[in-house]
């Protein structure tokens, strides 16, 4: 199976070249078309908001599997400033792009799995996981 | 990357080849707003069919655009969004929302015909 | 003692039941498995046609003919010994799932996999029970390397088949999905999809993504959403029709929402839909007449039969 993917985040040129890979793996894997572009769509979000607000970060995306079901898990891993309020930042309007301006509830909703965790002294790491159909 | 440009009669037409970067995005929105302006264009297509992934990015960057080409007298109508990325722009919350959009290039074409003949004739 | 060559040719991460560390092997392991491969394969015809006997003397595999179940026995036979031989899972696995797509739809029961696997492993061993009976020592030393290898195949397979049947009974659903959900178009840039019954998240989304494609294919200005036939809808669900119809307006197509009923107005009230904004008309054919008119068609009283393009 292949293996995973880490895509260093500094710019926003990072941000393409994340998606990009993201959409790559799911096509390898056999998502279907919708699928994959939920997946790139969510880790362009993700990757952005590293840009936004850490600077500096990292993505990686692995295959995973469990029995006979295929998926994707990405994690987005800064040690930037962190989220002070991790319920404000979950909340879910549902028309507006999602609470604080970061997005997560909306790629909370394009996912399967999805976890946050972050600290103001170390940093945001987001782990989501979408299975194939 | 720049993105070509193409005046037709009163509207300028923008066709998207390529995954832009947000740097390669900015500049097709100042560049249309600027040739609006030079052009006295009263319509601006801009055709997306191309992008398969459009995030908060680029949907706030194509409301900018719509905003800053209606401040000139123009108006901007988003052509060519594929249906997934319909669909996961709406699941992020991104409805573009006051901007106008149109299936494809025709009918942004009708569309602007529409608009713009009806401005004409209440002036 | 101890397991045989299996650990060798184990690939934990292909998702095979859970695999335990296994000793490896010592050279009298192999050789013995070596001998009692030789037997089995040497009295093959005969071990064969017991197991097929003792197959329908069980009752088993009632939806096969008789020769389907000589073809699939001796596929099945070859592939038993073989492995028994290699301890390839891995390939016994693609074997398994392989065999399950194939009897899956001639109606074969978990049970009975299990059932006739496990029959071959008796037949198989009372057979090695009846060559080594005068050894006792080597008897016992022929069942400590058979045994394993053999149970660890009855897993395998029985595990290939009940995933191979989770798999198709997913495909299934999704195309029963599909199929009960149709988007009709039935004028010129007008859609129609009428919702039926109950509806749950993952039925939304399909909805969603079917309406999108057919809005893009058929070239649609406008798309009724009937939900008259809607029973109840809760917030998420509520929340996917709204999604909807933002999605639908990103393609350039007006959507109306018909048989709004009372309490589903509600809960997207409670959601925070700001219902003057969403375009609602009472009933589907109002909502068709609204979408005519939209579209520019001159709309005439029901009664009447055509309407027009103007």
């Amino acid at each position: 199976m292949a293996s995973e993917a880490i895509i260093l985040i500094n710019s926003d040129i990072d941000v393409v070249a994340a998606r990009q890979k993201g959409r790559e793996l799911a096509t390898m894997l056999g998502f279907v078309s919708t699928d994959s572009t939920l997946l790139a769509t969510a880790i362009s979000e993700l990757a952005r908001n590293i840009v936004r607000y850490a600077k500096h970060g990292e993505i990686s995306i692995m295959p995973v599997q469990s029995g006979d079901r295929v998926g994707i898990t990405v994690v987005a891993r800064d040690k930037g400033p962190g989220i002070a309020n991790m319920s404000l930042a979950m909340q879910d309007g549902f028309s507006t792009s999602g609470g604080l301006g970061l997005g997560l509830p909306g790629v909370k909703r394009l996912m399967d799995e999805f976890h946050l965790v972050s600290d103001v002294n170390t940093g945001t790491t987001v782990t989501i996981k979408k299975w194939k159909r | 990357m720049e993105v070509p440009i193409l005046k037709q009669g009163l509207y300028l037409i923008a066709s998207i080849q390529a995954a832009l970067s947000d740097v390669d995005l900015v500049h097709l929105r100042d560049a249309l707003a600027e040739k609006v302006g030079k052009f006295r264009a009263r319509g601006v297509i801009v055709d997306v069919t191309v992008l398969d992934v459009m995030d908060s990015f680029a949907s706030r960057t194509l409301r900018d655009l719509a905003h800053m080409t209606r401040l000139r007298g123009a108006e901007t109508v988003i052509v060519g969004i594929q249906p997934e990325v319909a669909f996961a722009m709406v699941q992020l919350g991104l409805t573009l929302e006051g901007v106008d959009t149109a299936l494809d290039l025709e009918e942004g074409l009708a569309f602007l015909d529409k608009k713009t003949k009806r401005r004409t004739s209440r002036g | 003692m101890g397991d045989q060559k299996t650990k060798k040719n184990e690939n934990r991460g292909s998702g095979a039941s859970p695999a335990r560390e296994v000793p490896p092997d010592d050279e009298s392991t192999v050789s013995l498995l070596r001998e009692l491969v030789n037997h089995l394969r040497k009295n093959r015809t005969q071990l064969r046609e017991e197991w097929a006997r003792r197959i329908t003397a069980a009752k088993l595999l009632g939806a096969m003919t008789s020769e389907e179940i000589f073809a699939e026995a001796t596929s099945v036979y070859d592939n038993y010994v073989e492995v028994l031989e290699t301890g390839a899972v891995e390939a016994l696995q693609a074997y398994a799932r392989d065999l399950s797509e194939r009897i899956i739809p001639r109606g074969v029961e978990t049970d009975e996999v299990v059932g006739i696997v496990l029959l071959l492993r008796d037949v198989l061993a009372r057979s090695l029970f009846a060559k080594y009976q005068t050894d006792f020592q080597l008897l016992n030393r022929i069942l400590d390397a058979y045994e394993p290898a053999a149970n660890r195949i009855a897993n395998t397979v029985a595990v290939g088949f009940v995933q191979e049947r989770e798999r198709i009974i997913r495909q299934q659903q999704e195309a029963i999905r599909e199929l009960s959900t149709p988007v009709l178009q039935v004028r010129e840039r007008l859609l129609i999809l009428p919702i039926i019954g109950v509806i749950d998240s993952q039925r939304a989304r399909q909805l969603t993504e079917q309406l999108l494609r057919g809005i893009r294919t058929n070239r649609a200005k406008v798309v009724v959403i009937d939900i008259t036939g809607v029973a109840a809808m809760d917030a998420t669900v509520a929340n996917h029709l709204v999604q909807t119809v933002e999605a639908s307006r990103l393609l350039g197509a007006t959507v109306i929402v018909t048989g709004l009923s009372p309490e589903i107005a509600q809960t997207l009230v409670t959601i925070g839909v700001d219902l003057g904004k969403m375009n609602t008309v009472g009933d589907l054919q109002g909502g068709i007449e609204e979408a005519e008119r939209l579209l520019g068609y001159k709309v005439t009283p029901f009664s009447e039969v055509s309407t027009q393009p103007i």
